[in-house]
């Protein structure tokens, strides 16, 4: 008998109060009871729409099903076929754009919490002697990976289960790209990212770190040290800056710069080698993701106020809406409908304020979103000590420009179809932001995941 | 793990060391730069490519001793790993065309316009080297920049090695005495290639500067290293770290490199007390 109960189960998270002082995670995850409880909410209907909502097609209902009968291991290993990085999805993944969209349940009362259900089980797996993955046999063909985020690593578990001998190659000192340094401890915490590339170890993928293609090695020579389909992963790390005078004083940051030194160098961290400024005001301009993290990353840093300083109104936010609801409830200060004219800066060239203009939506620009408009004679100024830009970032440059018969559009993102990653360059396959532009964690899992069945076929047609 | 070769005391503050690092001794140039943690919970600090040798896949960094890091980088010893060592950086210097060139060096900054000569010399390129320093005390690699260079002038600000006086006194001379440079280099502190590119700018000589901003990639992805160049925001770590002199913004440049200068002080201040606490118990 299903449990017909509206509501999603809830999940215990740390009061708002306390949380915005420290690091640790937000969500604290359901018990089994709860999970169970909650797995009891899906009807196991018979076209299954929410797996189409996935990107990587997790067989939704199946594993529902094991949680309902306490089976979480074999949940696990349901999930485990189609996804690499379950306990990483299941928190950051917006389900409700995806898979919990289409959920049946939704039409009348919430969905079914499958991201919940998703993270108890993967977290559940990891910490009752899930067992280690064995190497698979070789195939003896090798492939390259370019960049360990999401979409290098779900690419790289998948051709290593084909058989495949699979090389990633990193530009930083640890594999995750912005599941390491980007998504702040408090929502992802590194220990998981880090229990997830280990398995992939496990399937015998080999990690080159502090390897920056491009520089170490161009693509071409890859190809020529044997590899016969190289992955590109790179992802959008070049930050866009404000554009507007001031933007080079001290106390400017872009996210990127931030995030990174707060979540991969750990400056959060008391006596932390690496520096970072404790501000007291702070903006972060953008809507994002990324402006959340930004946001209640330096509430935590102990920073009195925080502003988001947005130029269109809240029903346009970008960001998931549970971030949204929990940056909020920590304090976090929105200026909607503002938009950043000039830094001010004091004589020593530190942060003073940022001059503001209020703005009003007009008429749809070709993203469809009504374009923000000045209003005339609105100018006001914030009092600040810190501004992070987190306005959007782009592919960077470096593969681009050395690889040749690799074909990129105007805005820098390299040309690849969306069913295969298949480039402009024999041989070398493309996913995730690299392609897209920045966009979310799951996307790019959906590509490399691809890419790695369309890199098989390309392999086993050469022969 | 990247194993330390050599390990070499220049003077008092300023070390040499030799990596055991292939995959950047294979493609490093002149110009380029590595970024280095030391241990586990280390800061990334960037270091330029002082020498390299693509057989024994070795690459040489010289450092002095200015805080928490460097310090713990120089308490290593031959046969000790550093944690990561990522390169080669940044984009190779640019020398094409030219005949004449006065490379200009500031302290620990000769490391780095050593290798700029050196490369300089071997493409048959006549190399004027101005090398300064504080005092004659901490003069190093006087014998590297003689064999590098067509004629060298060490300037100490003292005159403790006989010629007094900084370095853009010297090219100023040269200048004026009629030498006709294709390209003037500069390399070390902010100040120094400030002066040297504002010697230079009424002749209208190209003035080629390195620029040693704050760092934390290295690969573009943070801007933390950005500086204006020409009114544009560029990164050091990807459209440099070689700017044209007298485009660079040195006065936003130099107050950028202050930001944590208090957060520096503090973390070596940590360090001592560690190293004191060490003592105790050894005792």
């Amino acid at each position: 008998m299903p449990n017909m109960n509206p509501k999603k189960m809830p999940m215990p998270e740390q009061a708002p109060d306390v949380r915005n002082k420290n690091f640790e995670e937000v969500t604290l995850g359901y018990t089994p009871e709860m999970a169970i409880e909650e797995a009891q909410r899906c009807l196991n209907c018979k076209n299954k729409p929410c797996i189409t909502g996935c990107p990587v097609q997790v067989k939704i209902p199946e594993f529902i099903a094991l949680v309902a009968e306490g089976k979480f291991l074999e949940a696990a290993a349901k999930i485990k076929e189609t996804s690499a990085l379950p306990a990483v999805c299941g928190r950051v993944c917006p389900q409700e754009t995806q898979c919990e969209m289409k959920c049946v349940r939704g039409i009348k009362g919430e969905p079914v919490a499958i991201g919940r259900l998703e993270r108890f089980v993967a977290d559940y797996a990891r910490e009752h002697g899930e067992e280690k993955p064995v190497k698979p046999a070789s195939n003896g063909h090798k492939c390259a990976i370019v960049g360990a985020g999401p979409a290098g690593l779900t690419c790289a578990g998948d051709l290593a289960r084909m058989g495949y001998e699979v090389t990633v190659f990193e530009a930083l000192h640890t594999a995750g790209g912005v599941l390491m340094y980007g998504i702040p401890e408090f929502r992802l915490p590194k220990a998981i990212v880090q229990k997830e590339i280990d398995t992939l170890k496990d399937l015998g993928v080999e990690f080159v770190l502090n390897f920056v293609v491009g520089r170490s090695e161009t693509i071409d020579e890859l190809f020529a040290d044997g590899y016969e389909a190289i992955f590109v992963g790179s992802g959008a790390g070049l930050p866009s800056f404000l554009g507007v005078p001031g933007e080079n004083a001290n106390g400017v940051y872009s996210a990127n710069e931030y995030l990174t030194r707060i979540n991969l160098m750990k400056a959060y961290k008391e006596g932390s080698d690496t520096p970072i400024f404790h501000a007291h005001k702070v903006a972060v301009v953008g809507g994002g993701n990324v402006a959340m993290d930004a946001a209640r990353c330096a509430k935590r840093m102990g920073a009195e106020e925080v502003y988001i300083v947005y130029r269109r109104s809240e029903k346009e936010l970008p960001a998931r809406l549970e971030e949204i609801h929990h940056a909020k409830e920590e304090g976090i200060i929105f200026k909607f409908l503002t938009a950043p004219l000039e830094v001010l800066s004091d004589e020593n060239y530190n942060v003073t304020g940022m001059k503001c203009q209020q703005m009003e939506l007009g008429e749809p620009d070709e993203s469809g979103r009504r374009r923000p408009v000045p209003v005339p004679g609105s100018e006001f100024t914030l009092d600040l000590d810190c501004v992070i830009a987190a306005i959007g970032t782009s592919p960077n440059p470096l593969i681009r420009h050395t690889t040749p018969g690799l074909e990129t559009n105007r805005k820098g993102c390299i040309i690849a179809d969306d069913e295969h990653g298949i480039t402009s360059k024999d041989g070398v396959f493309a996913g995730g932001d690299a392609v897209t532009g920045a966009a979310t964690v799951i996307l790019a899992m959906g590509a490399g995941k691809r890419a790695a069945a369309a890199m098989d076929e390309y392999i086993k047609n050469k022969q | 793990m990247y194993q330390i070769l050599k390990k070499q005391t220049l003077n008092a503050n300023t070390k040499l060391m030799v990596i055991d690092a292939p995959h950047v001794a294979r493609k490093a140039e002149p110009g380029q730069f590595i970024i280095l943690r030391v241990s586990e919970d280390g800061e990334r600090i960037p270091l330029t490519i002082a020498d390299y040798n693509r057989e024994t896949g070795a690459v040489t960094i010289i450092f002095q001793e200015v805080g928490a890091t460097t310090m713990a980088l120089g308490a290593l010893n031959e046969g000790d790993c550093l944690h990561d060592f990522v390169g080669p950086l940044g984009k190779a210097s640019e020398f094409d065309g030219m005949k004449k060139v006065a490379v200009v060096g500031g302290g620990l900054g000769c490391a780095i316009a050593y290798p700029q000569a050196k490369k300089l010399h071997e493409m048959g390129c006549e190399v004027d080297l101005i090398a300064g320093f504080r005092n004659k005390d901490i003069i190093i690699l006087e014998d590297e920049m003689k064999a590098a260079s067509t004629n060298l002038y060490i300037m100490t600000d003292d005159g403790s090695n006989g010629h007094k006086g900084f370095v853009t006194d010297k090219l100023k001379e040269l200048i004026d005495a009629g030498n006709q440079y294709d390209a003037v280099i500069a390399i070390g502190p902010m100040i120094m290639m400030k002066f040297v590119s504002e010697v230079t700018r009424p002749y209208g000589i190209k003035t080629i500067v390195s620029m040693n901003t704050i760092m934390v990639d290295g690969t573009g992805m943070c801007g933390g290293c950005r500086l204006t160049v020409g009114g544009e925001t560029k990164f050091a770590c990807v459209d440099g770290p070689d700017f044209d002199g007298h485009l660079v913004d040195f006065d936003s440049a130099m107050r950028r490199g202050a930001m944590y200068k208090a957060q520096e002080k503090q973390a070596v201040e940590r360090r001592e007390d560690h190293c004191n606490l060490f003592k105790m118990e050894v005792k």
